[in-house]
């Protein structure tokens, strides 16, 4: 018999526990390229859509990438419609999904991200919030996700202003990320979700100058898997709400491994760059692996740790 | 010509059935099972055997253009011309027959008709530099088949930056290098230059695909002279189908577009400048 992979998560019933990166997979782009499959055939359980902020941002300039071993570098800067356009434009097309919307959300003030919640918020499209307290690529978002204080004060304007799941993104850019997911649990997050991109520079090989647009970036792809894995394992300890993992899960063996320490579920992110439909495969060799295992069902979340 | 041919979701292994020098370049064939034949201008995302080897790099999967395709009996055939200039490209050259070759494609938006283009456009001149005469190979062949009049002017550094003519066997092509070891001692943008000068260029559509310097200079004599051009434009891709948004090519009216979903071929007065930070090698 085929291991139970169903989960519920923030009170949202989910199929499996693959979600996708945000930011690292856009439907509607990928729809244009591979056409009703990309619905049809979504390998993620909920969708997380790319971050969105209170005004348009065209992004930094190019270029934008740097390849790594084993990993890359992105300097995007958040490119976005900005909320309005997200709403008209890009929302109603979401909604073609089948399954559960997540709307990720960072602004430079607090006013910024309790406009974007209070107005996301009261979409029934929506199933949860992201609030994306970690993109290295911008100024203003490095603060409050980098301090505990900051982060409780934030979660204290936008908790009470939509009754929807919020999962707060944690940075990997500080030192004591388990303070920061205790002040989310703490400000009444719903669910945390880690790790984001590492800071990070490339240089151009010929001239050895820094090689992105906008000087550095953030780094993602089996690269920093083991960084997120103790991540993880680090912040579970600390905090009795959901954790979501990722950071370079490029197998269903990946999976497990954060599924293991206690994360109650996992996002593909720059692997679907290298094969669109990646998080599928690692949906069928996490099912292999539990079969191999005797598993009939997930690893429980949040196994009791002894140590940080 | 102009819609995009879909591709299958997710990528797929194909076998190389060919991979042979051709100038300095290697012309890797691949024998496609799983996807339908591809637009010309189109692009597959491919990586091969002992992807994410030394070192650790290549990791992400590297673009490149369809340069000639033939539906078969047992799939189709793909045509990729390559140059090796870094580890990606590296191993890719050096894979044998038989070896895996992954990939995700047909991607992008193909080349236009010239009369799409511009209503009274009848000809089309193909203007390749390099590497980028590839995409240029299966345009002609798609031209040819509608029975559009074209001339082929083709652009090469020097000797050991050249190759791939073959993929143009009957047609006349002219060609320049910098060097003068084949053709106009110069540039390819010379020949155009000429060619703009003279009657049929009023009916005219250009097709370029080369370094961006190149293709800059493309712009900038069909702009002066009002003849529609569209060029297929390169910048490092991480994924291909719009997801990274690292393929950000500036935009005339400000802002940026995703060359792998709104290119890699552009309408030369679509975007700011041809010159894009990191795009070239
Ligand atoms: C739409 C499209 C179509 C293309 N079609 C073709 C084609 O038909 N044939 C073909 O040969 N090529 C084609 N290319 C170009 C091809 O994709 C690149 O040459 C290839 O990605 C280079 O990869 P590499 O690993 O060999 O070299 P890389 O080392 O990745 O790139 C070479 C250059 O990039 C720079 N660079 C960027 N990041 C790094 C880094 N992390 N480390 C070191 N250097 C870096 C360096 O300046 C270096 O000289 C196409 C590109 C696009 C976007
Ligand atoms: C190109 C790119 C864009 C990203 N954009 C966002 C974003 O908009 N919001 C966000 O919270 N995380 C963003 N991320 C971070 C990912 O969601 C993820 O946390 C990180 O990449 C680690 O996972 P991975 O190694 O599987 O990619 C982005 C990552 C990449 C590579
Ligand atoms: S290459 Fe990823 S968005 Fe274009």
């Amino acid at each position: 018999m085929s291991p139970d992979l169903s989960l519920e998560l923030c009170g949202i019933r989910l199929e499996h526990p693959i979600l996708n990166g945000s930011g690292t997979f856009d439907a509607i782009a990928a729809h244009r390229a591979f056409g009703d499959a990309v619905d049809e055939r979504l390998p993620f359980s909920a969708y997380v859509s790319k971050t969105i902020t209170p005004e348009r941002r065209a992004g930094n300039p190019p270029p934008r990438l740097y390849e790594t071993p084993a990993g890359m570098i992105n300097s995007i800067g958040l490119p976005n419609k900005g909320l309005e356009g997200f709403l008209m434009e890009d929302l109603p097309d979401l909604v073609r999904l089948p399954v559960p919307l997540c709307v990720s959300v960072m602004a430079p003030s607090r006013p910024g991200f309790a406009a974007l919640v209070e107005r996301v918020g009261q979409r029934d499209e929506v199933a949860a919030i992201e609030v994306n307290v970690s993109c290295p690529n911008v100024k203003s978002g490095l603060i409050v996700g980098e301090q505990p204080g900051e982060t409780l004060a934030l979660l204290e304007v936008i908790r009470p202003l939509t009754d929807k799941p919020l999962i707060v993104k944690l940075t990997p850019n500080c030192s004591d990320p388990a303070a920061v997911a205790r002040a989310a649990a703490e400000g009444g997050a719903d669910a945390v979700s880690l790790i984001n991109t590492l800071r990070a520079t490339g240089l151009d090989p010929t001239t050895l100058d820094p090689w992105l647009g906008a000087t550095s970036g953030g780094l993602s792809g089996p690269a920093i898997r083991s960084i997120a894995l103790d991540q993880v394992r680090r912040v579970v300890a600390q905090v009795s709400i959901p954790v979501i993992g990722m950071g370079g899960i490029e197998t269903g063996a990946d999976a497990l491994e954060f599924l293991a320490l206690g994360a109650s579920a996992v996002a593909v992110g720059t692997a679907s760059f290298r094969d669109p439909a990646a998080a599928r495969r690692v949906r069928s060799e996490l099912v292999s692996e539990l079969v191999s295992r005797g598993l009939d069902r997930l690893p429980s979340p949040h196994v009791p740790s002894t140590s940080t | 010509m102009t819609d995009r041919v879909l591709a299958p979701f997710g990528r797929r292994r194909c076998a190389v059935v060919a991979n042979e020098a051709t100038g300095g370049y290697r012309l890797i064939s691949a024998l496609d099972e799983g996807g339908p034949p591809p637009r010309a201008g189109q692009f597959y995302m491919l990586a091969g055997a002992g992807w994410g080897g030394t070192g650790g790099r290549p990791y992400l999967p590297r673009a490149f253009s369809v340069a000639e395709a033939e539906a078969g009996a047992d799939g189709v055939r793909l045509d990729f011309l390559c140059e090796a200039v870094g580890p990606g490209t590296g191993v890719l050259a050096a894979l044998a027959v038989g070896d895996a070759l992954h990939l995700t494609g047909p991607l992008g938006r193909p080349f236009s008709t010239p009369c799409e283009l511009a209503p009274g456009a009848a000809g089309a001149i193909l203007v390749g530099g390099g590497i980028g005469i590839a995409p240029l190979a299966i345009l002609r062949r798609a031209l040819a088949e509608r029975g559009v009049p074209q001339r082929v002017l083709l652009g090469f550094r020097d000797r050991a930056h050249s190759g791939g003519l073959d993929l143009f066997r009957c047609s006349e092509v002219r060609t320049a290098s910098e060097d003068g070891h084949t053709g106009h001692q110069g540039y390819v943008t010379d020949l155009l230059a000429v060619l703009l000068e003279g009657d049929d260029a009023d009916s005219a559509a250009v097709y370029a695909c080369g370094p961006a310097a190149m293709l800059e200079a493309v712009r900038e004599l069909c702009a002066a002279r009002d003849v529609p051009a569209e060029l297929a434009m390169e910048t490092p891709m991480a994924c291909g189908f719009g997801s990274c948004f690292g393929c950000a090519v500036p935009l005339a009216g400000g802002g940026y577009m995703r060359l792998c979903v709104d290119g890699p071929v552009v309408r030369a007065e679509e975007i700011e400048t041809a010159m894009v930070a990191g795009s070239g090698h």
